[in-house]
């Protein structure tokens, strides 16, 4: 019975494509898989922008949006619908473009950068048997096409003909390329464990148990440190504080969509959360097991929900960082890529290679763990070290 | 040939052309995006996996990205007045006319290349590694150590100037 | 060590999105429209009239002197004087106003009309959800809008209605005692001797004044 439901939406495609003359099926087979992820993980965004305004709300103590529930209805959802008003808000304002834009590349700008978002979500698995294309290099499919997303960044900036844009693509595109290194350096290890690119594989190599608990990378010495690494590159790379420099509204209005109206800000804010889901689902499957479940008395509950409740777990540290952190200043964020994070994604590299190596006993445990930790304080300390902490002085504003 | 394959020529060819001929450097040089993500695409309509996802991850992904800044830190965003040809395009294309012929000839009739259809090699990602690890592994790091020499000499001759610019020469 | 400060500072938000679900005196906001929170002593926002007793157009205190129509530096009040008198809480006719609209679209609650006002007829009003679909005529309040009871006042603001019942207590006290005091004098003026009617005489013009001359007949 649970076999059944944890497939109840692979035998719902098959029973779909059934319908379907034989020479279409494959055709029919990818167009359902489209519609399925243009319309869950927009869903997913919309019911994500009211968790993150209730939950920072109640961080700070407030209420959060609790007003709007089902249109035309008493039911108010604890503010549930609020997502329904502002997205009719946000596609029937005016779009404005400025008269000196560069008008073709201001409006593609926002379609360069959802299209390879969307493209990511070819490769993830959200399930048992649920990759819309089980790619033999998927992990490379998905850094491959994330790449392009600077390049709508750059758009969207330059095209805009405003100072304000440029600084802020300028700034993206800085801490997007510098914090992909650490991003991709941090996955490399869990591919040198599991040998293949293959994210089912990888999700297999990690569906195994000892004493009821799951094989999931995590729980290894190099796979934690991996995971923060990994875990603190998409941060950034989703420009999410305390990394929003690329954005930030008390310095540069909005960064690179500081120009955009209407629908086209709706693309952008749609891309950008987007971008986020596809890049924790990649870390969940990298060193969270992907859909499969932590210990093995609980593997009767279908695949894709915990898939989807480790992506809200995930997503709601974020809001939760996001309360919680200031925004770093643009060399502090330089620093803690080059110097801490990078040097720490080598060691663990190494860490990880060891590890593949050594005999499978408490030894392996601690010679890993020691390195990984002197590692840390050391690099920490050298952050660290050159920090003037401390009063600060205001030369200016006396 | 089939309609997939007509279909990017026709882009990854339009966009090259448009790199050329474009007023505005920074179009031409999203053009050359274009043009490089539509190679990508054949490569990967070629069953070359890895070329083809090396290719949108280090060249629309961080060559174009290079060359968006070069343009950007270097000029102003003003199109030039000039004409786009040169006085000599004539010349040009009689002269690279020629040398395309030459080099067809040469290739078609080339001893090297085996009249029939080899068999396809298959070259997925994990073969690639394979060889890369053990068949070259030597040009492998060496190649790896000139661009990390490439990398220090650009982070110093970035450190003359000012010490800040730390992050100068990640692109290199 | 690097990290100590984050997981710090983690802890304490943590503390807050949990403590505001069980505790709510963390929260900081009310739910508006169903709550509210307690007004200030000194809140202001618009002025209203002040009438006694239960009927508000018998007991409007207001008497038509048009001084706040002068000083309103905005020009927002506009006032009609009635050509019939009405006895006022003193019993005493006075003209009352037959039109007092205040137009608190122009209005900037600067409170001089309060200031101005000799007979205590005109206060500041404590309301603020005055939003309405009627650009001209929803803000353009008539003198059944604006007459609030003495009551309402003392509820309000409590200090300022008790000085100002103070006020009137003492005027009453003291029509009262002047009424009184010719009233005896009319006995004792009927009763004794007719030299004494001269000074009983000088006192009723005093307590008479206050009823000006009727107003011009309109033209």
């Amino acid at each position: 019975m649970f076999d059944k439901l944890d497939q109840i939406f692979v035998t719902a495609l098959h029973w779909l494509v059934s319908f379907v003359p034989e020479a279409w099926r494959s055709l029919a087979s990818s167009l359902i898989c489209i519609a399925f992820i243009l319309s869950v993980f927009p869903a997913v965004f919309s019911v994500t922008t009211i968790f993150e305004r209730k939950g920072i709300g109640r961080i700070q103590n407030r209420y959060g949006p609790n007003r709007v529930g089902i249109p035309f209805t008493k039911i108010r959802l604890a503010g549930f619908g609020q997502f329904i008003p502002d997205g009719v808000k946000m596609l029937t304002k005016e779009d404005i473009v400025p008269r000196a834009a560069d008008k073709i590349v201001h409006f593609l700008a926002p379609v360069v950068m959802l299209i390879p978002v969307l493209l990511a979500y070819a490769v993830l698995p959200f399930g048992r048997n649920m990759t819309v294309t089980d790619y033999d290099a998927g992990l490379l499919f998905f850094f491959a096409v994330g790449g392009a997303v600077e390049l709508s960044v750059f758009m969207a900036g330059w095209s805009s003909r405003n100072k304000y844009s440029l600084l802020g693509a300028m700034r993206a595109i800085a801490q997007m390329v510098s914090y992909e290194i650490p991003l991709i350096l941090s996955a490399v290890t869990v591919v040198m464990v599991v040998g293949s690119l293959n994210l089912n594989a990888i999700i297999a190599h990690q569906n195994q148990y000892t004493f009821g608990i799951a094989h999931w990378f995590v729980f290894t010495p190099w796979g934690l440190v991996g995971f923060i690494l990994f875990f603190i590159a998409s941060l950034a790379e989703s420009n999410r504080t305390p990394f929003d420099l690329p954005e930030a509204e008390s310095e540069i209005i909005a960064g690179y969509f500081t120009e955009y109206s209407g629908f086209k800000f709706a693309l952008f804010f749609l891309g950008e959360y987007l971008g986020m889901f596809a890049i924790i689902g990649l870390g969940i499957t990298l060193f969270l097991g992907g859909w499969t479940s932590p210990v093995s008395f609980l593997t009767w509950i279908p695949s894709y929900v915990w898939f989807f409740t480790k992506l809200m777990a995930i997503v709601f540290v974020f809001i939760w960082i996001r309360a919680t952190l200031p925004r770093l200043r643009m060399d502090q964020l330089m620093n803690f890529a080059w110097k801490f994070m990078l040097p720490l994604a080598l060691i663990n590299i190494l860490v990880a290679g060891l590890w593949h190596y050594m005999a499978a006993d408490w030894q392996r445990w601690l010679v890993c763990s020691t390195i990984i930790f002197g590692a840390y304080v050391i690099l920490g300390r050298g952050l660290m070290h050159n920090q003037k902490l401390g009063k600060r002085i205001y030369r200016y504003a006396e | 040939m089939s309609i997939f394959f007509i279909l990017t020529a026709i882009v990854t060819l339009f966009a090259a052309a448009s790199a050329m001929s474009l007023r505005n450097l920074v179009h031409c040089a999203l053009a050359l995006a274009v043009s490089f993500t539509g190679i990508a695409a054949l490569y990967l309509q070629l069953d070359a996996q890895f070329v083809g996802f090396a290719e949108i991850l280090v060249y629309v992904g961080a060559i174009a990205i290079l060359i968006v800044f070069a343009i950007l830190l270097t000029r102003s965003g003003e199109a030039p007045e000039n004409s786009v040809l040169t006085s000599g395009w004539m010349a040009g294309i009689a002269i690279s006319a020629m040398v395309f012929t030459l080099l067809g000839w040469a290739v078609l009739n080339s001893s090297a290349i085996p009249k029939e259809n080899p068999p396809a090699p298959v070259a997925t990602v994990k073969n690639v590694g394979d060889a890369l690890m053990t068949k070259f592994v030597l040009p492998l790091e060496i190649i790896g150590l000139v661009l990390t020499a490439a990398m220090i000499g650009a982070v110093i001759i970035a450190l003359k100037e000012s010490s800040k610019s730390e992050t100068a020469g990640r692109e290199s | 060590m690097l990290g100590e400060q984050i997981i710090k500072g983690m802890a304490v938000t943590a503390r807050n999105f949990f403590g505001s679900y069980v505790s709510k005196e963390r929260l900081t906001t009310v739910q508006y429209p169903e709550e509210h929170l307690a007004q200030k002593e000194n809140t202001r926002q618009f002025p209203f009239l002040v009438y006694d007793g239960d009927d508000w157009e018998k007991g409007l205190r207001c008497v038509a002197c048009q001084i706040c129509e002068k000083e309103c530096p905005p020009k927002c009040i506009y006032i009609v004087k009635s050509k019939d008198k009405k006895p006022d809480y003193k019993g005493q006719p006075q003209i009352y106003p037959l039109t007092f609209d205040i137009d608190i679209s122009v209005c900037m609650s600067c409170q001089i009309c309060v200031e101005v006002c000799p007979f205590e007829s005109i206060k500041m009003d404590t309301k603020f959800e005055l939003s309405t679909d009627d650009r001209f005529g929803g803000l353009l309040l008539t003198k059944d809008k604006l007459a609030k009871s003495n009551t309402y006042y003392q509820k309000m603001h409590p200090q300022d209605a008790a000085e100002s019942d103070a006020v009137i207590a003492g005027e009453k006290a003291k029509a009262e005692a002047k009424a009184k005091a010719a009233a005896e004098a009319k006995l004792k003026a009927d009763a004794e001797a007719k030299a004494k009617a001269a000074a009983a005489a000088a006192t009723v013009p005093i307590a008479a004044p206050a009823p000006t001359p009727p107003p011009p007949p309109a033209k």
